[in-house]
């Protein structure tokens, strides 16, 4: 469990002040000049060290990802900040926006200090008006003491700062979406390469990051890379802000050490499913698009990256969606299919009407009219469309579907096989 | 008013009042274009979809795609591309409360549908439709990022969280009696704790 001590988001739920006077005493901004005298090569070393892993679903090592900027090109690189959250069942970086945008601002600085970006702008999701006025007002204040702008913290380093809001469109959370959306185009996902960190925004070396594993990086530099390995275990290290949402007593967002197991976040945390533990039905780990695990894994699997893709599914964005016996998972799996139908941005073909027949198929399941021979077929469109797409999308329609098929096949067949009866 | 393909944007895009921006607004577009680059005012098209929704009562008519291609110097055709990708532009009249419900699973296991059922019949309005004295109009919506907080809705810009029937049928009668209401969480909650 994590200590109190450890945790990284001291005001997540907004107890206290989200603004300047409050932040301060919660030590963000407190030696940001000293951080800034760092090379930026260090920093980026540092937060390599510390295992730090994209909090935005992928995994991938925010150090690296880093690394791979280049360096001393003369052209002006950015850091853009991806708060379009909107994978069902996560409402994380809604918390740190809203509660403390200073740690989120702080984080952008040194980011962006440390792959030579003097630009940031912050992708946030249209619907969270609130949260956006928050941030704004936090980056007002930030301008105004300097702590952002020229000589940003009394450092040497120049750097400006903005917001910029979505409209609505889940595929903007795709890194080369929101770019095409942020240069004020319609958001379809861009062919790679070019990466983004070798042409992204305006053509220019860009990366592009989740709210959270910016907002970590200060207290990681602060408390150093070995404290934020010491949390978790190797290569999935550090705290993660979890959400838990569905069938439970107490729906939340809390802060814990990566890879807590599944039952004692729900069961500590959430004050355990609805009706009891055996009332469970499965559990989506990581938002929407990964793939459901029936109740005999959720007694046992850790949250955190390779615990649950062992196990078949995926950490994602950590949004863990608890689902009871009292309704049919299938209906839960449909309304998705249904989300992603919305969603397809309409570029690539296999996703484009590939979404709106699964939805279909999945409506028949949902009546039961579905024939082994048709499940088999809507299994075999799933593998068509996995992987056959510019972006993620594709996949992330066809997982839930495919974790539904595997593990509830014979509940599905039962269906049928009454449904024929009557 | 209009010149060059107008059947192209009115077939999706509904005609509407004259539009001219007003003198805020005005001042407002350069403090806008002054957050991109010099030669990438394109990247405007979206705040200031949004300045002129919120100029014409809550809607873009042609009238509106028109004075934001003309601010940006962008084919209207571009912008109506970009009005129309995205969801959060109204290319209809909607009413003064537009009322989306979220739908998506988290909030469907929390009991959306009776919410969406309280709406309905609180309001007096049908799924994508505007009541006749334009107080309401209701939507269902995919997920609105506050699975920890469902089943929501979200009225205008604000979220209303932590719902059951009794304090959804409130929040409605409340608009009706034009009373505030307090948004957020409707059990007393301050963010996502918990309780």
């Amino acid at each position: 469990m994590l200590k109190i001590e450890d945790k990284i988001f001291q005001n997540l739920h907004g107890f206290n002040d989200p603004f300047l006077e409050g932040t301060l005493k919660r030590g963000t901004w407190s030696n940001t000049k000293d951080l800034l005298k760092k090379e930026p090569n260090e920093i980026i070393e540092m937060t390599k060290a510390s295992q730090l892993r994209g909090r935005g679903g992928a995994g991938f090592s925010t150090g690296m990802k880093w690394s791979f900027m280049p360096k001393d090109t003369g052209k002006q690189h950015y850091l853009v900040v991806n708060a379009d959250e909107s994978e069902p069942g996560t409402c994380k970086d809604r918390e740190i926006i809203r509660n403390d945008p200073h740690m989120l601002i702080e984080g952008c600085l040194i980011a962006s200090y440390a792959i030579q970006a003097t630009k940031c702008y912050i992708y946030i999701r249209g619907e969270y008006y609130f949260e956006y006025e928050q941030l704004e007002k936090a980056i007002k204040e930030a301008y105004s003491k300097n702590l952002v702008g020229k000589n940003a913290c009394g450092s040497d380093f120049n750097f400006d700062i903005y917001v910029h809001r979505g409209a609505g469109a889940y595929i903007c959370g795709e890194e080369t979406a929101l770019l095409e959306s942020l240069e004020g185009k319609k958001g379809q996902p861009r062919l790679k390469p070019p990466f983004p960190a070798g042409a992204g925004l305006y053509g220019m070396p860009t990366t592009i990051n989740n709210v959270e594993s910016i907002a970590v990086v200060p207290t990681i530099l602060r408390r150093g890379s070995e404290w934020f390995k010491g949390i978790g275990e190797e290569n999935n290290t550090g705290t993660k802000v979890y959400c838990i949402s569905g069938n439970v007593n107490n729906p939340c967002t809390i802060e814990e050490e990566m890879g807590i197991p599944l039952k004692e976040l729900i069961e500590k945390y959430a004050g355990g499913v609805q009706g009891g533990w055996s009332k469970l039905q499965a559990i989506i780990p990581g938002g929407s698009s990964t793939p459901l695990l029936p109740k005999t894994i959720c007694e046992t699997v850790k949250m955190n990256f390779d615990d649950l893709k062992k196990n078949g599914s995926g950490l994602g964005t950590a949004g863990v969606i608890v689902v009871n016996k009292d309704f049919d998972i299938t209906e839960v799996i449909e309304r998705f299919a249904h989300f992603y139908k919305h969603e397809s941005c309409g570029q690539c073909t296999p996703c484009r009407e590939g979404t709106g027949w699964m939805h279909r198929m999945m409506q028949k399941l949902l009546k039961g009219e579905i024939s082994p021979e048709q499940m088999e077929l809507l299994e075999n469109v799933t593998k068509q469309i996995e992987g056959h797409t510019i972006c993620a999308l594709g996949d992330a329609a066809a997982w839930p579907i495919q974790g539904l098929i595997k593990n509830f096949k014979s509940e599905l067949l039962a269906k049928y096989e009454s449904k024929r009866i009557e | 008013m209009s010149s060059g393909h107008p059947g192209l944007i009115n077939d999706f895009i509904e005609k509407g009042e004259p539009f001219h921006w007003s003198d805020k607004n005005l001042k407002e577009i350069e403090i806008i274009k002054s957050k991109y680059p010099e030669d990438r005012h394109q990247s405007a098209v979206m705040p200031l979809l949004y300045l002129a929704q919120n100029q014409n009562n809550n809607w873009l008519s042609t009238e509106c795609i028109e004075a934001v291609s003309k601010a940006l110097a962008m084919p209207k055709i571009r912008v109506a591309e970009v009005a129309t990708f995205y969801s959060m532009f109204n290319l209809k009249p909607v009413g003064k409360n537009l009322i989306q419900v979220c739908r998506t699973s988290p909030c469907m296991l929390r009991g959306s549908k009776k919410i969406t059922d309280t709406i309905i019949k609180e309001t007096k309005c049908g799924i994508n439709q505007t009541t006749d004295d334009g107080l309401f109009t209701v939507v269902e919506v995919e997920c609105l990022g506050a699975c920890s907080n469902g089943p929501m809705i979200q009225i205008n810009n604000d979220f209303y969280e932590d719902l059951n029937e009794e304090n959804t049928k409130k929040i409605i009668e409340n608009i009706k009696e034009n009373k505030p209401n307090k948004v957020g969480s409707q059990t007393g909650r301050v963010s996502s704790e918990n309780a």
